[in-house]
């Protein structure tokens, strides 16, 4: 069914009983083309495009859980492309682009909304580093302003500029930025993959990969053997455990993100904003709540909810930079398992093993990545060559030391990022 | 989260900074191969479970830990000394 205005007056006058389900639910085949294990925001965008761009239909998504129950739907929703160092700027260019034209193709309302993004900065290195960033942004083809003290204000009057410890200098503002509704991404490149006949299989968690001369040959899942022709892992805070299933050891530790939201409030924030100077930012949803974060609570994990430091950093981040918030209430708070490389910056490629494929290293940044990941996994899973946006995020730059992306400038090391 | 350093006691872990995997104790000689370093640097076992993991006591003793824990759960089984670890001791 395609929506429009007038099919919602069409439903609307009769009683809305020609609604039907938006994704088939198959059982698996014995044998597909190409499996994708794992149903988050990335396995998903993969299956549409390959149907999509590369006419590769005979495809299955492996989802342990349901579509949509992982990070894609545990994020914060931020969507932008303002990165520094080639390698992430051309890839998180073409993604936004994607973004741009995603419903009108998707057929399917993702609620994205450019908002507007502005990133604080409260010193003269700050300030320095973020016009040098602009910079590189404006070289990308995307687009970057510098605000001085009073261009900010005029944007957010209810920062408290006069902090004592940390003032607002200025902030970089990159006017595509802004969010999506998370779960609305996963729903609708599901309804896309599977109208072009890809099988979206939930409940089926991958528990071995078989390969046989170094070559792989199928998976094993809870629901019976499925044989493939090639297998793409796209599990995300999971990727440790499923290379492992195929011998291989990753250069990734997962770790845990919190996030937290308010109760529902009159229209306040109407941007993407981000502290300078402590682990805060913050947008607020169409629903009203603000939906705010912070950094890694910094130890391996995977139990999906964070301990209280982080929690307090956050809180007191929010309440220097805007104090007008401090009586909204917080109602959830919750946690993601983000897989995390030493140089925080991802990993499309081939893995030694022949037709195994692995997309993962997303960190805390890889909802914005959905679209422009999907197209460029597709594109090297169907044709075995790398995607020219996404070409540099190679599985080997630890080993070899050459492209490392570390955008923060912190060391490529495990504990850093 | 509170980590049991063997020589303060039960503490918050505000105090402690994470290093990452015991692995790290088991430095490879100078000579090795890139491969060998570059497993010991970056490759990591990244077990859902059980895990030993190296902690800083910086607000304490200055010890480094070795931590035993549940990466699931979150529970501290216990600590021992790294410096007790070293040279191949269990
Ligand atoms: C609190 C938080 C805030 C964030 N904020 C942002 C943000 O503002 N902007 C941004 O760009 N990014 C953000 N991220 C990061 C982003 O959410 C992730 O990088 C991204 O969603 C990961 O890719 P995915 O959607 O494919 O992952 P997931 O949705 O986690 O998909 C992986 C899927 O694999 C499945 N799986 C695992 N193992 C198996 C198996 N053995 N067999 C079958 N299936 C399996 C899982 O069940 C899961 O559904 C945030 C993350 C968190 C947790
Ligand atoms: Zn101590």
């Amino acid at each position: 069914m395609r929506y429009s205005a007038w099919e919602i007056l069409k439903q609307g006058l009769t009683g809305n009983a020609g609604w039907k389900p938006v994704w088939r639910d198959p059982a698996p085949k014995a044998e597909y083309d190409i499996v994708i294990i794992g149903g988050g925001g990335h396995g998903l965008s993969t299956a549409y495009y390959l149907a999509r761009e590369h006419g590769l239909t005979n495809v299955a998504v492996l989802e342990k859980g349901y579509i949509g129950g992982g990070n894609v739907g545990r994020n914060t929703t931020i969507v932008r492309a303002n990165y520094f160092l080639p390698g992430n700027s051309e890839f998180y260019s073409h993604s936004l682009k994607l973004w741009e034209g995603l419903e009108e193709e998707l057929n399917y309302n993702v609620m994205h909304s450019q908002r507007g993004l502005i990133n604080l900065f409260h010193s003269d290195g700050q300030r320095d580093a973020f016009a040098r960033r602009g910079n590189a942004m404006i070289n990308q083809g995307d687009d970057a302003i510098l605000l001085d003290r009073e261009g900010v204000r005029r944007h957010l009057p209810y920062l408290d500029f006069d902090n004592v410890r940390f003032p607002v200098y200025g902030g970089l503002l990159h006017p595509r930025g802004g969010t999506a509704r998370h779960d609305a991404v996963a729903w609708g490149y599901a309804r896309g993959a599977d109208s072009r006949g890809v099988d979206l299989i939930q409940n089926c968690e991958v528990t071995g990969i078989d390969i046989e001369g170094g070559k792989v040959k199928g998976v094993r899942t809870t629901r019976g053997e499925i044989r493939a022709k090639k297998v793409g892992i796209v599990v995300a805070g999971r990727s440790g455990q499923v290379a492992a299933m195929a011998g291989m050891r990753l250069p990734i530790e997962s770790h845990i993100l919190q996030a937290f939201v308010t109760e529902g409030l009159k229209p306040v924030i109407d941007h993407v904003v981000s502290f300078g100077m402590g682990h805060f930012y913050i947008s607020q949803s169409d629903k009203g709540g603000l939906v705010f974060g912070g950094d890694l609570d910094f130890y391996a994990s995977y139990a999906q909810r964070g301990n209280l430091p982080m929690k307090e950093h956050v809180m007191e981040a929010a309440m220097t930079l805007m104090p007008v918030i401090g009586k909204a209430k917080v109602l959830r708070s919750w946690g993601g398992i983000m897989d995390m490389t030493p140089d925080g910056s991802p990993i499309i490629d081939k893995t030694p093993v022949e037709g195994l494929y692995i997309d993962c290293g997303w960190c805390y940044g890889g909802f914005k990545a959905v679209p422009g990941s999907g197209f460029s996994f597709a594109h090297l899973m169907a044709t075995d060559r790398h995607h020219a946006p996404a070409a540099r995020y190679r599985l080997d730059r630890f080993r070899t030391g050459h492209g490392l992306m570390d955008e923060e400038g912190t060391g490529s090391q495990h504990n850093l990022h | 989260m509170r980590l049991p350093c063997p020589l303060c006691g039960d503490r918050d872990i505000r105090e402690f900074t994470y290093k990452g995997g015991a692995e790290y104790l088991d430095r490879p000689a100078p000579e090795a191969d890139d491969a060998a370093w570059d497993a010991y640097l970056h490759l990591r076992e990244n077990p859902a479970g059980a895990t030993r993991d190296l902690w800083y006591h910086g607000g304490g003793c200055g010890a480094w830990l070795v931590v035993e824990r549940d990466t699931v759960t979150h529970a501290v089984t216990g600590a021992r000394l790294a410096a007790d670890m070293a040279e191949g001791g269990a």
